[in-house]
């Protein structure tokens, strides 16, 4: 068989000798992923369906700050005031003007968008560390800045927002948490594949050039500036989206909810999945929600020193994250095939 | 025919043994969370994040419930205690509320804390008929049976504070020109709503000037300086801890006297008073509802040798000085209280109505005279408080308790 075609054996795994498409899984494993998403809702219990719920969207946002520091090469610790924005942007929209939600996220989607390609045009002067710092500055200054006192009226000031929780259209006998659990499936599947596809087309291609050589990208004509705020953009938009998603499942936004913990928990997360390889995005939102629970688990005293040693020993193992994991998996079928 | 024949027999036997078997056993009722040996209870603190200080109220609860345990539990029920941390953070308080109420199947959620992250959980548990008991939030919106008959305060509420400062400026200084100085955000509105209720019709001659600061502002001098052009002879300090240590500094160091009434909240000896200087400090007035632990006052107080005892055996190395390990006591034994007047009837719906039928309840800690009491329209337990004067190092208490009411919105 030749190296590069991929051979599905009677597990439905596919395996690839060279990861020809290093930013996605195989059809094969989709598929798996996929199924095991749908069906795993109908045996659980609501609040694990709440828990996966908060998987997705956050793993929505971890995708989001994929593309924009494994696509185009930039860092950015602001993700949790584009969360925000859109959070607000749905809530604000459902609770004051009665706008259902599914139109509520668009808009927070190109709102964010908005804001990230405009902050991506001052962004453009700065580079690695100091564009860390410059977002940075944004996550600090966007709780403050939710306060103002004239956008108390929309936003509720301190206090925060209630959302009422949409039901379960068309009469469908579901639950509210497991309606929006499939609601929240399908948006974060449109948006990985149109990232996905945004990764492999033409811009994308142009990201990663940016990404690897930025001079080296603009000899071969790619508009360096335009790129890195697109990627902003782009990044800042799927944000945004996800922020909306997480005011619906959580019903209440706050400015204490999207503080710099946020941007560094999402940061975090993408470390862990693996920098670039997308669809470790939903591992590094995994470790997010779920080690904490269990390092709490271990010890409540020393729950931060126990998830601090965690994560030590995950950056210390599989430094690449769940991305190295997967590749050593795929290795390891691959020998036991030859064998 | 036949069947339904039977079906009437055997629920007129069920009815006839349930009668003659004795009023104990027909009056067990169980909701999830309770049993005949265990009452599981929730709670959510933020052990870490930037409320991490509070975290102690928790700690004080779970030691405290475990001495109710040692002593043989409530009516022979031990209580299960599952405390999670939120961070401060309402998402996660939501995470960790739902895990409580869905996964821990817990009987009530008890004293969770911060004002954000109840309003989080708030409508969840309304929704899913789950007590919110004592939450540890001095908002004033907690005590709204009408809308939100599963929520229930625990503190003084802010307006309740403001209204007695209000109530004893009106006896005492009845001519006064009083200005207000606060936080531009809700727990500031808060004092300021209860302070024009408290004067009434009097309000608009007494209060000659409201002055707000932003909390992002580094420093309030320059408010005080315009407060003092307007020459008020009352200074209403309704500020957090860092603003009530600058607003005392400054007017010492204007030279400047006026009365000054500052908030419960910042009447810390420790983060307000000794940083603004204990010169500075001398005269100005607040109002408390609980027992100072590092008071020698209360050094031969029963009841506070109680806690004491409590203190040495279940949480040794604990620090007396820190308020919340006084507060998590109170708020454990009111708790406690609350689920010994159910007897055996542990339904989340006879919970809630004991909580808000507590008459009188005085526990340890607070300040004599000052008593618990709730009915079902009434969802704010504590709204007495008494004023006091800071003397030397440390704050005198004087004149009687006085009370509070708020009107439910």
């Amino acid at each position: 068989m030749s190296a590069a075609e991929e051979v599905v054996a009677e597990g439905n795994e596919p395996v690839e000798a060279v990861p020809k498409r290093a930013m996605t899984l195989g059809t094969g494993t989709s598929v798996v992923v996929l199924l095991l998403l749908l069906a795993v809702p109908l045996f659980a219990k609501n609040f694990v369906i709440f828990q996966l719920t908060q998987l997705l969207y956050l793993g929505l946002a971890v995708l989001a700050l994929n593309i924009l520091t494994g696509g185009s090469g930039q860092f950015s610790l602001g993700q949790s005031a584009f969360y925000g924005i859109g959070a607000y942007v749905t809530a604000v929209m459902m609770e004051q003007f009665n706008i259902p939600y599914f139109l509520c996220l668009p808009v927070a989607g190109v709102v964010c968008f908005g804001a990230g390609f405009l902050f991506g045009q001052p962004a453009l002067r700065l580079s690695g560390v100091y564009l860390a710092l410059a977002t940075f500055a944004l996550a600090t200054a966007m709780p403050q800045l939710l306060k103002l006192n004239f956008l108390e009226p929309w936003t509720g000031g301190v206090q925060g927002l209630v959302v009422t929780k949409p039901d379960a259209p068309f009469g469908l006998k579901m639950s509210q948490d497991m309606w929006l659990y499939y609601f929240t499936l399908v948006v974060v599947i449109a948006i990985y594949v149109f990232s996905v596809n945004l990764l492999r087309s033409r811009s994308g291609r142009a990201f990663m050039a940016i990404r690897d050589n930025e001079i080296a990208a603009s000899a071969m004509g790619v508009n360096v500036a335009l790129y890195k705020t697109l990627a902003f953009g782009v990044s800042a938009g799927i944000t945004g989206v996800a922020g909306g998603l997480s005011a619906i499942a959580v019903q209440f936004v706050a400015p204490d909810s999207f503080t710099i913990t946020l941007a560094i928990q999402l940061f975090l997360g993408m470390v862990v999945g693996g920098v670039g390889w997308l669809p470790g995005s939903i591992v590094g939102a995994a470790f997010i929600i779920f080690v904490p629970n269990i390092a709490e688990g271990i010890s409540k005293g020393l729950s931060g020193a126990v998830f601090g040693v965690l994560l030590f020993l995950v950056i210390y193992l599989v430094p690449h994250g769940a991305r190295q994991v997967a590749i050593l998996g795929q290795q390891l079928a691959g020998r036991l095939r030859r064998n | 025919m036949t069947f339904g024949r039977t079906l009437r027999t055997a629920a007129l036997i069920t009815a006839v043994a349930t009668l003659t078997s004795g009023a104990a056993l027909a009056q067990k009722k169980y909701d999830t969370g309770a049993t005949d040996t265990e009452i599981k209870i929730g709670n959510i603190m933020p052990y870490s994040g930037p409320a991490s200080a509070y975290g102690v109220i928790g700690k004080t609860e779970e030691a405290y419930f475990k001495m109710i345990n040692d002593k043989g539990g409530i009516n022979g029920r031990k209580i299960v205690y599952v405390t999670y941390d939120d961070g401060y953070s309402p998402p996660k308080a939501v995470e960790q509320v739902r895990k409580l109420v869905e996964s821990d199947e817990v009987l009530a959620v008890f004293n969770p804390l911060g004002t954000p992250s109840n309003t989080a959980i708030q409508k969840y548990l309304n929704a899913k008929k789950i007590p919110q008991l004592f939450v540890a939030t001095g908002a004033t919106k907690w005590n709204d049976p009408k809308n939100f008959p599963w929520t229930i305060g625990w503190q003084p509420s802010y307006q309740s504070e403001a209204q007695i400062y209000a109530k004893w400026l009106l006896k005492e200084r009845p001519d006064a020109k009083v200005a207000i100085l606060y936080q531009n955000d809700d727990f500031g509105k808060d004092y300021l709503k209860g302070t024009k209720d408290g004067f009434g019709a009097k309000a608009s001659s007494t209060i000659i000037m409201e002055e707000s600061y932003e909390v992002s502002e580094p420093s309030i001098d320059g408010h005080i300086v315009k407060i003092k052009a307007a020459n008020p002879d009352v200074l209403l300090i309704y500020t957090t801890p860092k603003f009530g240590a600058q607003t005392i500094k400054k007017t010492a160091e204007l030279g400047w006297k006026p009365l000054q009434i500052i908030t419960n909240v910042s009447a810390s000896v420790g983060s307000v008073m000794k940083p603004a200087g204990f010169e500075a400090s001398q005269d100005v007035l607040s109002a408390a509802y609980a027992k100072d632990g590092a008071d020698p006052r209360w050094n031969d107080d029963a009841d506070m040798k109680k806690w004491v005892e409590f203190l040495d055996k279940y949480m040794p190395g604990a620090d007396k000085t820190d308020s919340s390990v006084v507060y998590g006591y109170g708020a454990a034994q009111t708790l406690v209280k609350a689920l010994e007047q159910c007897g055996d009837d542990l339904t989340r719906a006879n919970l809630m109505k004991q909580a808000a039928s507590l008459k009188d309840f005085a526990p340890d800690t607070l300040l004599p005279g000052v008593k618990i009491n709730t009915g079902p329209n009434d969802f704010a337990p504590i709204s007495q408080l008494q004023m006091q004067k800071f003397k030397g190092e440390k704050w005198e208490p004087f004149g009687d308790i006085m009370n509070g009411d708020i009107a439910p919105e």
